[in-house]
């Protein structure tokens, strides 16, 4: 399955604003997971979210392409923001928003 | 384990190791046995690197155990010695 990298590099490209988590922003099935998606879902625009729990492939293929181990992963504009941590902190310092804000506002 | 690894790849003037595993017994992801842990680690090399960064250096000092889910979650606050925690 060479291509799931193919695949994941597509969908973060399409999306100004995509989180990798375990669940759904409505049934999160990790608390890590759901704490991101709230943070996300307080800045108040609309997310693109893969659910890694319905695909083994990208479930180990994100940590790949990303180079980073652990899920959620949050992607804006084609770049990897963080973990649950990196979300939270930002969240709290208001960093998170201006991030969400200039997603889709680079050429 | 943690502690030590941390210890020698990063050289950190403060470090905690918080084993929280207790907090998520039960629940989906610690079935697999792995624990919860939380970090704070303080080192002048985190100097001028970003948070990305710095995860990725915690995360590779751990190594192997991180991805064979000894360690499930591994939650981390890293800092400089003038940053505030």
């Amino acid at each position: 399955m060479a291509d799931i990298q193919d695949t994941i590099r597509e969908q973060v490209e399409n999306n100004d604003i995509i989180l990798y988590m375990k669940g759904t922003p409505q049934f999160p099935q990790c608390g890590f997971s759901m704490r991101a998606a709230q943070a996300l879902s307080g800045c108040g625009r609309e997310f693109a979210y893969v659910n890694v729990l319905d695909d083994q492939d990208v479930r180990e293929g994100i940590k790949q392409f990303g180079n980073w181990p652990t899920i959620p992963q949050l992607y804006i504009n084609g770049e990897l923001v963080g973990g649950c941590d990196i979300i939270m902190e930002m969240y709290e310092s208001g960093e998170l928003q201006k991030a969400v804000d200039g997603a889709g506002q680079e050429a | 384990m943690i502690r030590q690894r941390l210890q020698t790849a990063l050289a950190p003037t403060h470090l905690e190791v918080h084993d929280d595993s207790h907090k998520h017994r039960g629940h989906e992801g610690a079935k697999a046995g792995g624990g919860h842990y939380r970090v704070v680690i303080v080192s002048d090399r985190f100097a001028g690197l970003n948070r990305i960064q710095r995860h990725r250096m915690v995360y590779d000092a751990i190594g192997e155990a991180m991805r064979a889910d000894v360690v499930h979650a591994l939650s981390i606050q890293a800092l400089t010695p003038d940053e505030p925690r």
